[in-house]
C-alpha cells in the first residue's frame, strides 16, 4: 500500500521535474544572449528598473535579440544594480557587471552584444572558470563564503517555480513525504540545526515537541517579521528564492502534522509579500501545495499574513497575538506556542533562514550539515554587514569564522584608510565589540559569551569617526520606541536609560550617570518578560564595558572623541587656509551660517550653525580649511561684520 | 498642527471622510465578523485611503462588535497605520543603522526645518508629509530618502533644498498655467 502511494507520488513529481528540466536546458542551450538583472528591493532602490528599460531600449535600437531575465538579489549591495550577461556566441563565459547604470547598459548592448567586446574595464569577473577573465570565485568576497540558504539567490528567477524545480527544488519535500514523521524530525534533530531567529533553540527539538502534541489543528508559522533597522537578509531570501522557504515550510508542516501554514511578512516589504503570494499560487497550481499534495492524502494550506510593523512582533507570542487581531504584546511562557499557540492550537514558529536550510539538510543529510560550521553551531550564518566597510552586503559564512576574516577579508575592511574601532553585532539586541574581539569565532555561544549575540544578523562596522555612545543611544532610541509597554522595567526603564544617554551625548552628563546606567540596565534585563526588554540594554552594557573612557570623555570633558555627537562639536574655518574669493561653502550651508569676513574670507556663525558638516565636504581639497573640533569651545570666534555697512553680507 | 488648518480645509476633509465612510462600509461586508479580520481590515483601509480616519475606526468597531477605543488601541500599536492624511508628496527618510551612521538624522532634520513640520505630520497645504522608515536595504547609498517612491541616494542637506525647490518650481508652473487658462477663458 505504502509502495503504491510512493510510486504515484514519485511519478507525478517526476513528470513535473522532467518538464522543468527540459525547459531549463532549452533556455540554457539557446544562443540568444541572456541578461539577468537583480531586481530585489535593494537592486530596485539602486535603479534596476531604469537599467532594465535602458536595456530594452538599446536592444530595440540596435535590433539585437536578447532575453532579459529578472532575478533576485545576489547580496553584493555595493555592486547594485547587478547585471549578469551570458552571451554564448561571444566565446566568453557569463560575466558579472557591477553598478550598471542606464548609460552603461546601453554601452554594453552596443559593445558586447553587437561588437563582441565585453568591456573589461566595467566587469567584476566571470561566473565560470576560464582563461581570459578572472573568475569571481577567486575573489575573497566570493570564495570565503559558503552558501546554503543563499546559494541560488540572485541567480534564479524567483517568479518561476520551474527553474527552482529544475535545480533540484522540492525533491527534498517529495523525499520527506516518503519518510515517516519521526524520521524527518530525527534527521533535523541530528543535523543540529538551531533557530536562526536569534536565540538559537534546536529546531528539531521544537518540531518534536509539536509533533508529540495530540491535536488535529496544528499550525506552522514562518517568522519573516524582520524588524532590525539594519538587517534585511530575510527579505532578500523571500524576494530571491521564495520556493526554498515554502519547501522548508511544507516539510515542517508534514513532519509535525500541520495542515495550515502562515508566512508572517512585514507589510513594509511589499515586494516580498507579492513574491511569496505568487510563489504559493504557482506551487498550488502544480499540486505541490494545497489539497492532496502530488496525489497523496497530505493537505497544506499556506497563506500570507501582513505584519503591521512592530519590532516586538518578532517575539513569537506577540506575533501570534497580532495574527489574532490584538495588540502585539508578548505573554508569559510556558505554555510555549508548541503547546498552545495560534488560537490555542500547537504552533511551530521558525525563522526564514531556519526553514530555508531544511531542504538542503534533507537532501544532503544531517552528517553533511554537521560538517559545516562548529560542533555546537552547525551550518552557516547570514550577516548583513553595513557601516564603514568597503563591500557592504549580505554574507553567508560557515559558523566559526572569525570576525576579522569576515570584516577584513570578505568585506574588504575599512575604507579611506581609517582605523577599525568596533563592531555592533545583533542589532538593537546585540552588543558592541572592540578590536580585541576580532578573533572571536562567530557562533551562538561565543558571541553570547562576549556580550553580543547572534540576534537578527545585523552587523554594523564602525571606524574611528563613529561614536559608540551615539550608537548605543541610537539602538536604545529604537527599542524604547518599540517597547510594547507591558513590563514596567522595559517601558519606563528604557526611557530613563535613553534620557541619561541623551544627556551624555549632549554634554549634560553628570557624575554617577555611568553607575546609574549600569544598575538600570541590569534591572531592565531582569524585569522584562520577552527578548526585547531582556536584550535592550546590551548595546549600552557592552559599550560601557569596552569603551568606558569614551563615555567619560563625554561626561567629564564634554567632548566627543569621535566627533559625532553634534552638541559636542563645532566647525570653524581656518583663516590661514581659507582662500579669498572662494564661495564653495557658502552655498552648501542649509541655514546661511557661513558669512564673509572683512578680509573676504569665510567664517561660521556658531549661533546659526546646525553642524551638518556640509561646508567641510564642500571645501575644496586644496584648501581643506574647515576644521571640526570637540568640545565646541575650542573653535575660535570670528566676528560677523556689521550688516548695515555691507549689503552683500553673507554672500 | 490643527490650528493651522483653515475652516475651509476642515470642511473639505470632513466631506472627504464622509464619502470615504460610505465606501468603507461597502467593502467591510467582504470581511468575516471575527477578530482575526481586524488587522487585514485596517490594512485594506490604509491601502485604499492612506490613513485611518476616526469615522473609519468607528465603522470597523461596529462591524466587529467592539468598542472604537479597542480598535484604536490596536491600530495605534502598529507603526504601519497613520491617522492623518498624508501629503501629495510623501517623503520618507531612512533611519536604518547604516543611514544613521552616515548622518540620516541630519537629513530628516533638514526636511523638517524646510517644511516646518515634524516627522509623522503633513504640511497644512497637504503638499508634503514626512515619515521616518527603517532600513530600505540600499545601505551602500546611505544616507537615503525616498520621495514619491523614488530612492534618492547619498543625500545631503543641499540636496534636500534642491529637491523641495524642484517641487516648488513645478507647482508654480502649474499655478501659472492654470491662471493663464482661467484668464484666457474670461
Amino acid at each position: 500500500m505504502v509502495q503504491a502511494k510512493n510510486s504515484t507520488l514519485e511519478q507525478s513529481f517526476n513528470s513535473i521535474r522532467e518538464k522543468a528540466e527540459s525547459q531549463l536546458r532549452s533556455f540554457q542551450e539557446s544562443h540568444i544572449p541572456k541578461i539577468s538583472i537583480g531586481k530585489a528591493t535593494c537592486g530596485l532602490a539602486a535603479g534596476a528598473m531604469e537599467t532594465h528599460s535602458a536595456f530594452e531600449e538599446a536592444l530595440g535600437e540596435q535590433r539585437v535579440e536578447a532575453i532579459i531575465k529578472s532575478v533576485g538579489c545576489i547580496g553584493h549591495c555595493y555592486a547594485e544594480p547587478v547585471v549578469i550577461i551570458d552571451h554564448p556566441d561571444s566565446g566568453f563565459p557569463p560575466i558579472f557587471y557591477p553598478q550598471v547604470t542606464p548609460g552603461k547598459a546601453k554601452m554594453l548592448v552596443k559593445s558586447y552584444l553587437v561588437d563582441g567586446d565585453p568591456l573589461f574595464e566595467h566587469m567584476l569577473g566571470a561566473m565560470e572558470e576560464n582563461d581570459t577573465i578572472p573568475f569571481v570565485m577567486d575573489y575573497p568576497r566570493f570564495n570565503q563564503e559558503e552558501r546554503i540558504v543563499m546559494e541560488k539567490c540572485g541567480l534564479i528567477d524567483p517568479g518561476d517555480i520551474h527553474e527552482y524545480i529544475a535545480y533540484g527544488g522540492y525533491s527534498s519535500f517529495v523525499k520527506a513525504l516518503q519518510l515517516t514523521r519521526q524520521e524527518i524530525i530525527e534527521e533535523v534533530l541530528s543535523s543540529g540545526l538551531r533557530g536562526r531567529g536569534g536565540a538559537g533553540f534546536l529546531t528539531g527539538e521544537k518540531w518534536r515537541l509539536a509533533g508529540n502534541m495530540d491535536s488535529p489543528d496544528k499550525t506552522v508559522i514562518c517568522n519573516a517579521d524582520e524588524g532590525d533597522p539594519g538587517a534585511y537578509m530575510d527579505r532578500t531570501i523571500l524576494e530571491s528564492n521564495p520556493h526554498q522557504l515554502l519547501e522548508g515550510l511544507a516539510i515542517c508542516a508534514y513532519a509535525i502534522g500541520a495542515k495550515r501554514a502562515i508566512v508572517y511578512i512585514r507589510a513594509e516589504y511589499p515586494l516580498a509579500v507579492e513574491t511569496v503570494i505568487k510563489a504559493i499560487k504557482e506551487a498550488e497550481e502544480l499540486g505541490i501545495l494545497g489539497k492532496n499534495i502530488l496525489g497523496t492524502s497530505v493537505d497544506l494550506d499556506v497563506s500570507v499574513f501582513h505584519g503591521s510593523g512592530a519590532f516586538v512582533c518578532g517575539e513569537e507570542t506577540a506575533l501570534i497575538h497580532s495574527i489574532e487581531g490584538k495588540r502585539g504584546m508578548p505573554r508569559y511562557r510556558p505554555p510555549y506556542p508548541v503547546q498552545e499557540g495560534l488560537m490555542g492550537s500547537p504552533t511551530v514558529i521558525n525563522n526564514v533562514k531556519t526553514l530555508s536550510s531544511v531542504p538542503s539538510i534533507l537532501k544532503k543529510g544531517a552528517a553533511w550539515y554537521r560538517g559545516i560550521g562548529t560542533e555546537k553551531s552547525p551550518g552557516t550564518a547570514i550577516f548583513s554587514v553595513v557601516g564603514n566597510v568597503l563591500h557592504p552586503g549580505l554574507v553567508e559564512i560557515p559558523m566559526g569564522v572569525t570576525l576579522r576574516k569576515l570584516i577584513f577579508d570578505i568585506c574588504g575592511g575599512i575604507p579611506a584608510k581609517k582605523r577599525f574601532k568596533a563592531v555592533q553585532i545583533g542589532g538593537p539586541s546585540g552588543g558592541c565589540l572592540p578590536e580585541d574581539f576580532l578573533d572571536t569565532p562567530i557562533d551562538f555561544d561565543s558571541l553570547t559569551q562576549a556580550g553580543a549575540m547572534m540576534g537578527s544578523g545585523g552587523m554594523v562596522v564602525m571606524d574611528e569617526d563613529t561614536c559608540t555612545v551615539n550608537i548605543a543611544r541610537y539602538f536604545l532610541d529604537f527599542t524604547q520606541k518599540e517597547s510594547c509597554g507591558k513590563c514596567t522595567f522595559c517601558r519606563i526603564g528604557t526611557w530613563h536609560l535613553l534620557t541619561i544617554l541623551d544627556r551624555i551625548t549632549k554634554g549634560e552628563g553628570s557624575d554617577g550617570d555611568l553607575e546609574r546606567l549600569e544598575t538600570l540596565s541590569q534591572d531592565v534585563k531582569g524585569g522584562s518578560l520577552c527578548g526585547l526588554g531582556k536584550t535592550a540594554p546590551n548595546p549600552v552594557l557592552t559599550s560601557l564595558r569596552y569603551f568606558r573612557e569614551e563615555y567619560e570623555a563625554h561626561i567629564k570633558e564634554k567632548r566627543c572623541p569621535a566627533g559625532m555627537c553634534r552638541e559636542l562639536i563645532a566647525y570653524y574655518i581656518d583663516l590661514e587656509k581659507c582662500s579669498r574669493g572662494c564661495d564653495a561653502c557658502v552655498g552648501s550651508c542649509p541655514v546661511e551660517a557661513v558669512f564673509t569676513t572683512k578680509e573676504r574670507k569665510k567664517g561660521i556663525d556658531q549661533t546659526l550653525c546646525v553642524k551638518c558638516g556640509e561646508c567641510m565636504s564642500a571645501c575644496p581639497e586644496e584648501y581643506n580649511a574647515v576644521v571640526k573640533v570637540s568640545p565646541p569651545e575650542k573653535a575660535p570666534i570670528v566676528p560677523r561684520p556689521e550688516a548695515t555697512n555691507d549689503k552683500n553680507n553673507g554672500r | 498642527m490643527s490650528d493651522q488648518i483653515s475652516t475651509e480645509d476642515k470642511k473639505r476633509i470632513q466631506e472627504e471622510e464622509e464619502a470615504m465612510a460610505h465606501d468603507i462600509a461597502v467593502s467591510l461586508r467582504a470581511f468575516d465578523k471575527e477578530r482575526t479580520s481586524l488587522i487585514p481590515i485596517l490594512q485594506m483601509i490604509q491601502e485604499k485611503y492612506h490613513y485611518l480616519s476616526l469615522a473609519a475606526i468607528k465603522l470597523v468597531a461596529d462591524h466587529l462588535d467592539a468598542a472604537p477605543c479597542e480598535i484604536y488601541g490596536v491600530a495605534t500599536f502598529y507603526n504601519q497605520f497613520r491617522f492623518n492624511p498624508p501629503g501629495k508628496h510623501q517623503i520618507k527618510v531612512c533611519l536604518g543603522t547604516a543611514c544613521h551612521v552616515k548622518g540620516g538624522g541630519i537629513i530628516l532634520e533638514n526636511f523638517e526645518r524646510k517644511l516646518g513640520i515634524r516627522y509623522g505630520e503633513t504640511t497644512p497645504d497637504r503638499e508634503f508629509s514626512i515619515d521616518r522608515v527603517a532600513c530600505v536595504g540600499c545601505c551602500a547609498l546611505a544616507p537615503v530618502a525616498i520621495v514619491d517612491e523614488k530612492v534618492q541616494g547619498h543625500m545631503a542637506p543641499s540636496k534636500v533644498e534642491g529637491l523641495l525647490l524642484g517641487y516648488q518650481i513645478e507647482k508654480d508652473k502649474e499655478e501659472r498655467a492654470r491662471q493663464k487658462n482661467g484668464s484666457s477663458k474670461e
